[in-house]
């Protein structure tokens, strides 16, 4: 079984190689996977835009194979993950591959499964790369091949590739640095062959993690990044949930050795100074008085005796089958319950932080950006730029969880305000803990009221769940993408249970508060399938049903689900 | 003002004010950032470093504090313990986002040089002060033990 690939001459074009010294190749795709009649894989790429110049492999003189990764490295392996994927196709040795982030280029590094955005969330890295990524090395091997054949005089298909050299029988021999330069100007392919999965070599193995420097100290994060005459910047923020600036005394704060100035922004008030610590002992020594009648008076106890009492009412249909009503009616037994779940902050180890330098018509920031792509949006209308003129240097990400990606770009944008005012003078924006933690920007709090009903033989005859909560989508820039007001975010793990419930009912309220939320990890699933299977549980208890042969016979069609319990048996000696 | 530190067994002259933390002397100063910022309470572990010997969060002692006692951060590691104990974190693939592991890393030697044989509660209770939000925990529980395995053999 083979992978065929077809390739338009188009979209894959042969980039200056001039700029790399060495061969580099980008290729575009827009690509749908097709099953073809004889069951084989087959991916069909169409109507793409040709690019300049863009890369995701990259072969030097020296020998390294640099594979450029679209997806932030956040501690989820997209550096090894996406690299094992060109070496594999390559036939590269392990050893000679290093990587390099991409920089912001929607077009080429969009995210297929996330619209074509330039973002890495939902788990979506490996499955939107897969087929791309091993295009790239398989399409480099094709011309180092092709390189080799018209230096040799021999053809092409009598040429071994292995660990990164080629070869043929009768002793001809190069490495990939020294066939670079030729292999550059030999046909892009129209097709290729892709490997068959059982003489996968790397692809499934263990290797070596190529997100170095995480044991030595050597591996940069944002706050690590030192530049020429860069600044350091810590901003007194709003105390309270939609407090604003009143006005400020910063004359202590000036005096403080180090603090070069202190500026107003729409967020708070900068410190800014040469060191860390010098531009936090300069915002100790502000006094700020802050606005503080928008304010949201309302403890987090207080909100969520305001959702629990939502929850006794219907909300929004978020999913109706069948008929609950008839379902209790049914209903020999009755069981209710109600389950709470707090804001939650993401609470990365590297607090929140971004590098900034903005000139007059131009921009540059490095952090650890989920998104790159909403970055550059945002930063260009903050700074009235064109889009083109704004860059990203996408660096390791001292976790993330979902914080990283958010529609306003929130630290992001704070971060050039402040760097506007020094033209060209790289800014270091540093929160502290307390600033990340106080920012807001929580897994939503939410209230679920969860109601069965059970048949005489102790079956789910009626299910009704409601929830209750801030809606992600809905505060965010993306609301244009939620209809009717259901919000996937905040029903996801309860809609879509891996049980069939002949009558069904979920239901959502949307509250609105001034409090700020946002993707945190497995988002939905994290509070709504949560509810759902502890109320199972719950349920099974009711019904004196042992909890896995409960949930076995209301298993759903996806043989899944059922493998998931299997194994869950196997390992958990049950 | 000036401070003389003994930092990975050079001397250090930096221009920082006295109650400055080591943390940030070591990073803004010196651009040692292997040492890293994540709360400045003392209460992740993520800045942690050796003074004489000892595992020290270097947020929340002042360079005045330090005098010259030998310090020892993540980039000054080399005796024989310290590289096992790296060796195992990448054999076993312990790290995620990494932020954390350089101080993990640190507090993991620290352990090693007292207990040559950590079972888990005497790992947990080294390790307490180290939070890690990627939750590596049990992969650091085995590295050090792999680590410690390693020195073992090698005596």
């Amino acid at each position: 079984m083979t992978n065929n690939v077809d390739i338009s001459r188009r979209i894959f074009i042969q980039t200056s190689a001039i700029t790399f010294a060495g061969l580099t190749l980008g290729i575009h795709l827009t690509a749908c996977n097709n099953k073809s009649s004889k069951g084989v894989d087959v991916v069909t790429l169409e109507n793409s835009l040709p690019i300049k110049a863009n890369a995701f492999v990259k072969i030097g003189r020296d020998n390294r194979v640099t594979v450029i990764i679209k997806h932030v490295e956040m501690g989820q392996g997209s550096y090894t993950g996406l690299s094992t994927l060109v070496a594999e196709e390559m036939d590269a040795d392990w050893g000679q591959i290093i990587c390099e982030t991409a920089p912001v280029n929607p077009q080429i590094y969009g995210n297929k499964l996330l619209g074509g955005t330039q973002q890495s969330g939902g788990s979506t890295a490996m499955a939107a790369s897969f087929e791309l990524m091993r295009e790239a090395g398989a399409v480099a091997r094709f011309m180092l091949v092709n390189a080799a054949a018209d230096l040799w005089h021999v053809n092409a298909n009598e040429i071994v590739v292995s660990n990164g050299v080629l070869s043929h029988r009768v002793g001809f021999k190069a490495t990939f640095g020294e066939l670079a330069q030729a292999a550059v100007k030999q046909h892009v392919p129209k097709t290729i062959t892709l490997k068959d999965p059982k003489d996968f070599k790397l692809i499934g193995r263990n290797l070596p993690r190529k997100d170095i420097g995480k044991t030595n100290g050597t591996a940069v994060f944002t706050q690590d990044i030192q530049l020429p005459d860069m600044l350091t910047a810590v901003v007194a923020h709003p105390p309270l949930f939609g407090a604003t600036l009143k006005k400020f005394d910063d004359k202590a704060a000036r005096q403080v050795n180090g603090v070069v100035d202190v500026i107003a922004i729409p967020t708070g008030v900068a410190v800014i100074a040469h060191t860390f610590w010098q531009a936090k002992k300069g915002r100790d020594a502000l006094r700020v008085d802050w606005d503080e009648s928008e304010v949201l008076r309302q403890s987090s106890d207080e909100i969520m005796i305001e959702y629990l009492e939502q929850t006794k009412q219907p909300g929004l249909p978020a999913k109706v089958v069948g008929s609950t009503k008839d379902g209790f009616a049914k209903a020999s037994k009755v069981i209710e319950s109600h389950y709470q779940f707090p804001y939650l902050a993401h609470a990365t180890m590297e607090p929140m932080n971004c590098v900034a330098q903005v000139y007059e018509t131009s921009a540059h920031i490095w952090h650890g950006a989920q998104a790159p792509g909403t970055d550059r949006v945002n930063v260009a209308r903050v700074l009235g730029m064109e889009e083109k003129n704004v860059s990203v240097t996408t660096v390791f990400a001292g976790g993330s969880f979902g914080r990283r990606s958010n529609s306003y770009s929130d630290f992001v944008v704070e971060a050039v305000r402040i760097a506007k005012a020094y033209p060209g003078r790289p800014i270091k924006l540093v929160w502290t803990r307390e600033d990340d933690i106080l920012a807001g920007q929580y897994r939503p709090m939410y209230a679920h009221r969860l109601k069965a009903g059970l048949d005489v033989e102790g079956n789910i005859v009626s299910w009704e769940h409601r929830i209750v909560g801030q809606s992600i989508m809905l505060s965010s820039a993306f609301s244009a993408y939620v209809q009717n007001n259901i919000d996937f975010t905040s029903i996801e793990g309860a809609v879509n249970p891996p049980y069939k419930f002949d009558n069904m009912t979920v239901e959502l309220t949307n509250i609105e508060k001034s409090i700020p939320v946002l993707w945190w990890r497995s988002v939905g699933s994290s509070h709504a399938a949560y509810a759902t299977e502890t109320f199972m549980d719950e349920l099974a208890f009711n019904a004196s049903k042992d909890p896995i042969v409960f949930r076995q016979n209301q298993l759903g069609d996806d043989a899944r689900y059922a493998s998931v319990i299997n194994l869950v048996l196997e390992k958990s000696d049950w | 003002m000036i401070t003389t530190l003994l930092i990975n067994g050079e001397k250090k002259n930096v221009d920082a004010s006295a109650d400055t933390p080591l943390l940030w002397v070591l990073r803004d100063n010196l651009q040692l950032t292997g040492t890293k910022f994540g709360c400045g309470i003392a209460q992740c572990g993520a800045c942690t470093v050796f003074i004489n010997g000892q595992a020290t969060r270097s947020c929340v002692i002042p360079i005045s504090a330090v005098g010259e006692q030998e310090i020892t951060t993540i980039e000054g590691l080399s005796s024989k313990v310290s590289v096992a104990v790296q060796r195992a974190w990448e054999e076993l693939f312990v790290v995620q986002c990494g932020y954390c592991q350089s101080g993990q890393i640190m507090s993991a030697i620290a352990l090693l040089k007292n207990n040559s044989t950590p079972n888990d509660r005497d790992i947990d209770n080294a390790m307490s002060g180290n939070i890690c939000r990627c939750s590596t925990y049990v992969r650091i529980r085995a590295a050090i033990k792999f680590a410690a395995r390693k020195i073992a053999r090698e005596v």
